[in-house]
């Protein structure tokens, strides 16, 4: 499977934030050629081991971490006309939702659209004025209220229903390239390091949870307590009304953050090995450790040395969000070397400030 | 099935010609004859020879959807609508772009660089564009030219219930009736007529109808059904699932009497569900049909459609069964006995 396939695979799956387990088959059969075990936590953490070469009895560890959840929105009240009000699992704007094709997950998963008031029914000055707000929206499935209750709970999740398109240049849209785009750079790292050899063990961790608060970083990151890790995410990228400075170019590279979350012996070696290998990268300036896993490696059990590649991602949290698979194929062969050229000194040197 | 075949192909106003060809290709052995006029209507009639009145079905072949009018330096694609569309459903929607159908999306600003006084307000016009994955105005300018259009991106599909969605069902629906229609005869001089240009202000109609000079018009439509929650009942103007409805009044038109009449009997002597638009808003090519030469008594029968001019509307297909039989039966009563 070319990476094209895998990243429409990996974003058509359905793993709503709490409900990621259905996507875990995926992740074995595109891990499996390349690593030595899988594991699973009790969160449902996902993580794929390949061992490196190291003889010692307690190896190096790395964790590369991206999480596989999406954000969605969850069953909250079916009414007596069988329209089913809903809530949101993870920061979505309501004004992206009207027109929506989405799916609800029940019993079975039936296809619904996201209605509202009919414009005809405002005035001109509220249609021009006021944006749908969430309360205000409902998911029609042309069930009624009996029917659908037969098939559907209070709390089961609804996910976007959209197909990844493929645009010009290996630029792709869809829903939840955030974080999928991630895993697949994960995944594509784990196949360049089948030509190079490394003596850390890496772990390839999807995470569970993050969308609403980093929380499978949090536990993954404590149970294999790695000698450091690097979250690989999505960043805000470039397009008309966003500045600059919270955004970078799309095509250009992944990005390698800089920010209190970020170790700076890690940032220095994916900053020499992009240059070594010629490999284009943007630098990503941060001014607060939040926002993506790095934050819950860094402070898990006695503190972990952390970095964070991202792949700039244009209209975030929306079903049509925008990526260069030319930046994940960069990120991963920016990790890939770099997990190679990881070796005891650099290790000792992470304590030494 | 036509109707599927027809919500999935695209045709905005003036740029009719999937549309045109599929319903002439589907039709043309049904009719006597059939031909095209100056603006692009497609008119088929059958039994032209024969006593009685003259009767126009006309529905519309054009949807509402957008036209590339700037292309920015980043090679991103401004654009204004055709016909009406509520700028709100367009954020994080797919389109299609041109002829050859070039996939492109509409994204937003991601809702973390958002203001908070920002979220209350929709989007506008001018801080939407269609990216089709492209670095720059150069770039760009190989795959598309201003004034190329741009469609909705979504494909027919059956819910529950006999509920289906797709977009255009505004007025494919009048279309793909008045298209199966053709396979059968009635005693009179019909005429079918697939107009042009409805959205952008019933442009097609009136030519057509100039040319045929019907005595009677009916127009098949699809309207407005705002059966949704956090609506009063008596602002739903038509509901889906309780047959095709029929108007008494809009903005363009008045409905003759005598053919109202005819059309409530037809349905009671039946037993065929239909309804009243219940609102005075909107128009249709009845307006302009009706206003040809010295007048043409005129009426229009429509499917409910929810979420109408959207990416993705919703019909009941026993509306639709309903609608197509009450316009058949009406036909038949038309030639035995007169308006």
């Amino acid at each position: 499977m070319n990476s094209k396939e895998l990243i429409k695979e990996l974003c058509e799956t359905t793993a709503v934030t709490g409900h990621e387990a259905n996507i875990v088959p995926l992740l074995k059969s595109a891990f499996e050629d390349y690593v030595d075990d899988f594991q699973i936590d009790k969160l449902g953490n996902f993580a794929a081991v390949k061992k490196g070469s190291s003889n010692k009895e307690d190896p190096p560890k790395i964790l590369l971490a991206a999480h596989m959840d999406e954000i969605g929105l969850m069953v909250k009240k079916i009414d007596e006309n069988g329209f089913i009000k809903f809530s949101t699992v993870g920061g979505i704007d309501p004004r992206t939702l009207p027109g929506q094709k989405v799916k609800v997950h029940g019993k079975e998963s039936i296809t619904g659209i996201i209605g509202a008031m009919p414009p005809h029914l405002l005035s001109a000055e509220d249609m021009d004025s006021k944006a749908y707000k969430l309360d205000e929206l409902y998911v029609d499935t042309g069930y009624s209220e009996e029917e659908l209750k037969q098939i559907i709970s209070i709390g089961d999740v609804i996910s976007m229903d959209r197909e990844l398109l493929s645009l010009h240049n290996d630029y792709v849209s869809g829903k939840a390239l955030d974080d999928r785009a991630g895993v697949l750079m994960m995944i594509e790292a784990a196949k360049e390091l089948q030509r190079l050899n490394h003596e850390i063990d890496v772990y390839f961790v999807a995470t569970v949870q993050e969308e609403i608060g980093i929380k499978g970083a949090i536990t993954s990151t404590y149970d294999i307590f790695p000698d450091l890790g690097i979250a690989i995410d999505v960043c805000h990228g470039l397009m008309p009304g966003v500045n600059s400075s919270e955004a970078s170019k799309m095509n250009e590279g992944p990005t390698i953050a800089l920010g209190p979350q970020v170790h700076q012996d890690i940032f220095a070696l994916l900053k020499d090995e992009a240059s070594k290998r010629s490999i284009p990268y943007q630098i990503e300036t941060n001014n607060s450790p939040f926002g993506t896993d790095a934050a819950g490696m860094q402070i898990a059990r006695s503190g972990v040395a952390t970095a964070l590649i991202s792949i700039p991602l244009r209209y975030m949290h929306t079903s049509v969000e925008l990526i260069s698979l030319n930046d994940v194929k960069y990120g991963a062969q920016l990790l890939a070397s770099s997990i190679a050229a990881i070796d005891d000194e650099f290790l000792e040197g992470l304590r030494c400030y | 099935m036509l109707l599927e075949k027809l919500i999935n192909a695209t045709g905005i106003s003036s740029r009719e010609k999937e549309i045109r060809d599929l319903i002439r290709e589907e039709i043309k052995d049904n009719v006597d004859e059939i031909y095209t006029d100056k603006m692009g209507n497609l008119i088929a009639c059958k039994g032209k020879e024969k006593d009685g009145q003259k009767v126009m079905l006309a529905a519309h072949m054009d949807e509402v959807g957008l036209m590339i009018t700037e292309i920015t330096s980043d090679g991103l694609l401004k654009f204004q609508s055709v016909g009406g569309i509520d700028k709100r459903v367009l954020v994080s929607k797919p389109v299609l772009v041109g002829e050859d159908k070039m996939a492109g999306v509409i994204g937003a600003k991601a809702i973390h660089l958002q203001k908070k006084s920002e979220r209350d307000k929709p989007i506008d016009f001018d801080n939407l564009y269609i990216d089709i994955g492209v670095n720059s105005k150069k770039e760009a300018e190989k795959y598309v030219e201003l004034g190329d259009v741009a469609v909705f991106s979504s494909e027919y599909e059956e819910l529950g219930n006999g509920r289906v969605i797709g977009k255009a069902f505004d007025d494919r629906v009048g279309c793909s009736i008045i298209a199966e229609l053709t396979e059968y005869d009635f005693d009179m001089p019909v005429y079918y007529v697939f107009t042009v240009q409805e959205e952008v202000g019933l442009r097609g109609a009136g030519v057509a109808a100039f040319d045929i000079a019907p005595d009677i018009a009916l127009v098949l439509e699809g309207t407005t059904a705002a059966d949704v929650p956090e609506n009063k009942e008596h602002r739903y103007s038509t509901s889906v699932g309780k047959g095709p409805a029929l108007t008494l009044m809009d903005r363009t038109v008045i409905a003759d009497k005598n053919i109202l009449t005819g059309l409530i009997e037809v349905a009671e002597d039946n037993g065929i569900d239909y309804q009243f638009r219940r609102t005075d808003v909107g128009g249709n090519d009845a307006g302009a049909i009706s206003l040809s030469r010295e007048g043409v008594p005129s009426a229009v029968i429509s499917l409910p459609c929810r979420y109408i001019h959207s990416p993705l509307s919703l019909i009941d297909l026993d509306d639709y069964s309903k609608m197509s039989r009450l316009v058949k039966l009406y036909l038949e009563r038309l030639a035995r006995k007169g308006i």
